[in-house]
């Protein structure tokens, strides 16, 4: 059990990192993208921003 | 060549940097114990990786490619972002840099002060250490490798070249100098990557979730620029804000 506890850490803090809002809102924003796309919508405007704005928001973040 | 050329220039910046760091604590471990353990340590540790690649490849080739290119985008994504956020906020003084000679001197403090245990007449605090550090490291190398090759023709075979090459170079150089490469700038390396990392994890991210992009290929550049002025706009950002809260708040003692 402490084995596996150690390994799912161990992936979590790889992948997730120092902060989860960054994962959370890629995923977010990718969806969005998947579903703009899936209603027949031009869609690449949505994610360059909405990766600017998580960076800031994850900055904002740590230095507050 | 826009992909390829990219794609070559974020797995050998990505590889390198985690290489310098695996060759600190080698390194360490090898001038202060022994160099026999140490690079047995290491070489197991590079089996380990070779394995793992081998398991891996052929499952993510089963895949298919938008479900991968998603999947991919995502994690180079999350991936860059963290990369990228570390290293703003090392940049504008928020965190402290990564100091190669420091930690160079903590890891032979450790190795100094660890019992000598002998197993399979090896030194075994040299071979765990070496283990550890080199397979720890190597995973993100691996991964790097991995999820950039998965999503493009030839990426594997480019994004492994790169890091075979970074290999090469970071070995030679701790072979020839003998201690931490503390001149590397590995700040402005893990800057470059992060942004790199982030480009490609917006590009494929979105060519998965179906997106045409303008420009095709081009739009690379145009993302990159992008996040290239948003992060140096926000070191600028982030330092003035430090400079103003450190003129705010006068040191304990000031004006007693």
């Amino acid at each position: 059990m402490r084995y596996l506890v150690a390994f799912l850490r161990f992936w979590y803090e790889f992948i997730v990192g120092d902060d989860w809002i960054i994962a959370a809102g890629v995923v977010g924003v990718i969806a969005l993208t998947a579903l703009i796309v899936d209603r027949g919508f031009t869609a690449w405007w949505v994610l360059p921003p909405a990766v600017v704005a998580l960076l800031a928001a994850s900055l904002r973040r740590a230095t507050r | 060549m826009t992909r390829g050329s990219f794609l070559f220039l974020a797995a050998f910046l990505a590889s390198g940097v985690e290489m310098v760091e695996a060759l600190t604590i080698v390194l360490a471990v090898g001038v202060t114990r022994e160099w026999r353990s140490t690079l047995i340590g290491a070489g197991v540790a590079a089996v380990a990786l070779a394995i793992l690649v081998a398991a891996l490849g052929p499952a993510i080739a089963a895949v298919p490619i938008d479900v991968l290119r998603i999947i991919v985008g995502t994690l180079l994504l999350v991936f860059g972002l963290q990369w990228l956020r570390k290293a703003i906020l090392r940049a504008a003084g928020y965190k402290p840099l990564h100091d190669e000679a420091a930690i160079y001197a903590q890891e032979r403090a450790e190795a100094r002060a660890a019992a000598s245990e002998q197993r399979a007449t090896l030194d075994w605090y040299s071979f765990t250490v070496s283990f550890k550090g080199v397979f720890l490291e190597g995973v993100e190398v691996v991964f790097i490798v991995i999820t950039f090759g998965a999503a493009q023709d030839h990426g594997v075979a480019i994004a492994a070249a790169a890091a075979a090459a970074a290999l090469v170079l970071v070995a030679a150089v701790g072979a020839t100098v003998r201690e931490p490469l503390s001149r590397v700038p590995e700040n402005t390396l893990k800057f470059a990557v992060g942004l790199l990392l982030t480009t490609f994890g917006t590009f494929w991210s979105g060519e998965g979730a179906g997106v045409s992009w303008p420009g095709e290929d081009i739009a690379l550049l145009a993302i990159l620029a992008l996040l290239m002025i948003t992060s140096l706009a926000a070191v600028r950002v982030l330092r003035r804000e430090r400079y103003l809260a450190s003129l705010a708040s006068p040191p304990k003692g000031a004006g007693a």
